[in-house]
């Protein structure tokens, strides 16, 4: 029954992307950012689907089942605030360059913006190697979760091929177009079926204060922030959502806006989103301590699912496997797609490898990268280790701390190429700097005072930005007045 | 002069909101609000206010003169743009 439902799932998803073909222009522009004609529900779904991975399901129940409430304030209430102003100050203002130059990436960003191929080849190595990982997190936790479901009985292998073909199935078939439709579609469901998991399984429980009562019994530690988490790790955490605005897949989505509005309903309706996902899975998290108390390292992952085993087998465990597989799905489409994006345009366009591309082989290139991609990362995950889910919050430190040199193309007219390659080399040497002292310890804080690696690497980052720009010669004026309005 | 008023306090609302994610006064309160822990409540109503900061920061300073002017097409630009 359970992998019957998933199957079933997997087909309506494919369905949605083969569909969304028939709209298809053989464009580039069409291909790799839908032809820039994404309306606001779409772009609100799409863009909260695509930044949600299946840790907003599995991993925040698993946090919260470990250390309590605290992880709303540390991952969804900082998301719900930081997203929305990256998405007002940033994201509109790159969508109206994007659309005025034409622009598909953010090498082709950079490149226009301060006129520096070499800025431009260090961006792309540096997003390429931050978001390997977090696409082989996405395959690997395909498989993980069906052997969850199915007790083991579905080998990890199988997940993750499954999740792998029908990604390619859909992105291939419809470009961003079609996985920004598939998304929405996906964003729905995992949004559904996780508030009525939560509804059934804590209505079973005899409701949220008799399960709150229980808790508090066994584990009163849980129900405030303690010293489970540090108050200077809350404030440095807050830096990591930041990220969202650097990673290519968003970006990809922001350039697919049908006009500067669009952005509206994603500004203020993103939190809205947040609280629907989070409020349930923090929830259960807590309440899993109840019927499976001690349990520690990877066995508490999959606290969730032994409720759903336990509470509302078969049916409703099929339809939460539907919904961890949409939410992998949603965010593992869009930076495939990204990756074949960069390839395409940042590589083989850019460098005229094999003469100039017309329209239709951009398109064909861009479908054979995202083939690519995902094949190489589906075999990479079989011989991965799962500690390469720790990665995670590394990926998130990278693209947080490049923020700055896209705020200083932006924002700041005295901003220059010199500014942008010192802040990428300062955020490759302290990343790799802190990443090396603290891989093996998911508690690592900065000199064990409870700072994130994230706050130091992004203050290095903006000071390289400024002392690098204000050390060179200014840009040349008309260069700026593309990107930065005049005052007047 | 009443819109730059409007504009720079939904502005100031942004460093004003950031500061009260860090509740420090409710980090070892066990007492529940709504039915809730009381740190989880008020991060949940906290999200609730970013929902309306950011609705009237996109009423009162949504920068659209700024946009439109970055998104002209007046130089006829598209494709590759490397500089």
């Amino acid at each position: 029954m359970t992998l019957a439902v998933i199957f079933a799932y997997l087909g309506a998803v494919l369905l949605i992307g083969v569909w969304s073909n028939r709209r298809l222009a053989a464009t580039g522009e069409d291909f790799f950012v839908a032809g820039r004609t994404i309306g606001p529900f779409v772009l609100l779904m799409t863009l909260f689907g695509t930044h949600m991975t299946s840790f907003a399901l599995l991993g925040a129940s698993a946090e919260s089942y470990r250390i309590g409430i605290g992880v709303f304030s540390l991952m969804a209430s900082s998301s719900a605030l930081m997203v929305p102003i990256v998405f007002f100050f940033v994201g509109t203002r790159v969508w109206a360059v994007g659309s005025r130059l034409g622009l598909l990436t953010q090498v082709q960003f950079v490149r226009a913006r301060w006129g520096s191929d070499g800025v431009g080849l260090l961006l792309f190595v540096v997003l390429v190697l931050l978001l390997l990982p977090y696409l082989l997190i996405g395959v690997m936790g395909g498989g993980v979760v069906l052997g969850q479901i199915t007790d083991g009985a579905a080998p990890s292998w199988l997940g993750s091929l499954l999740v792998s073909v029908v990604v390619i199935g859909y992105v291939t078939s419809g470009g961003l177009r079609g996985t920004a439709w598939v998304n929405t579609f996906q964003t729905a469901m995992f949004m559904l079926l996780g508030a009525v998991t939560a509804i059934l399984i804590v209505a079973s429980l005899g409701g949220v204060g008799e399960a709150l009562d229980r808790v508090a019994e066994s584990r009163p530690e849980l129900l405030v922030r303690g010293e489970a988490i540090h108050p200077l790790r809350l404030l440095s955490y807050t830096l990591i959502p930041l990220s969202v605005g650097t990673f290519p897949h968003i970006f990809a989505h922001w350039l697919s806006a049908k006009r500067a509005a669009t952005f509206k309903a994603p500004v203020v309706l993103y939190p809205v989103c947040i609280a629907v996902v989070w409020i349930p899975s923090v929830l259960l998290g807590l309440f899993g301590n109840i019927d499976f108390p001690g349990l520690d390292g990877a066995a508490s992952n999959s606290v969730l699912v032994r409720m759903i085993g336990l509470y509302a087998p078969d049916l409703l465990a099929g339809l939460l496997g539907a919904g961890v597989f949409a939410a992998i799905m949603s965010s593992l489409d869009s930076q495939s797609l990204s990756l074949g994006t960069m390839f395409t345009q940042d590589v083989v366009r850019h460098y005229r490898w094999g003469g100039d591309l017309n329209e239709a082989r951009q398109v064909r290139l861009g479908r054979l990268f995202v083939v690519a991609v995902v094949a190489t990362v589906f075999l990479l995950s079989l011989v991965a280790e799962r500690s390469i889910f720790a990665l995670s919050v590394w990926s998130f430190t990278g693209f947080a701390s490049l923020l700055p040199v896209v705020v200083a193309a932006l924002y700041w007219r005295r901003s220059t190429a010199a500014g942008a390659c010192a802040a990428i080399l300062t955020v490759i040497a302290l990343w790799s700097w802190f990443f090396v002292r603290g891989i093996g310890n998911p508690d690592y804080s900065v000199g064990g005072a409870g700072i994130m690696p994230v706050a130091v690497v992004f203050a290095g980052s903006t000071l390289a930005m400024i002392a690098g720009s204000l050390l060179s010669r200014p840009p040349a004026p008309e260069r700026i007045a593309r990107f930065i309005p005049c005052a007047r | 002069m009443a819109a730059r008023a409007a504009r720079v306090t939904a502005y100031a609302a942004l460093p004003a909101l950031y500061a009260l994610h860090n509740d420090l006064w409710l980090w070892d309160d066990p007492s529940r609000l709504l039915g809730l822990p009381v740190g989880l409540t008020y991060h949940i109503l906290f999200t609730a206010a970013v929902v309306l900061v950011m609705w009237r920061l996109v009423r009162v300073a949504w920068p659209g003169d700024a946009l439109r002017k970055l998104a002209a097409r007046s130089d006829g630009a598209g494709g590759e743009e490397t500089g």
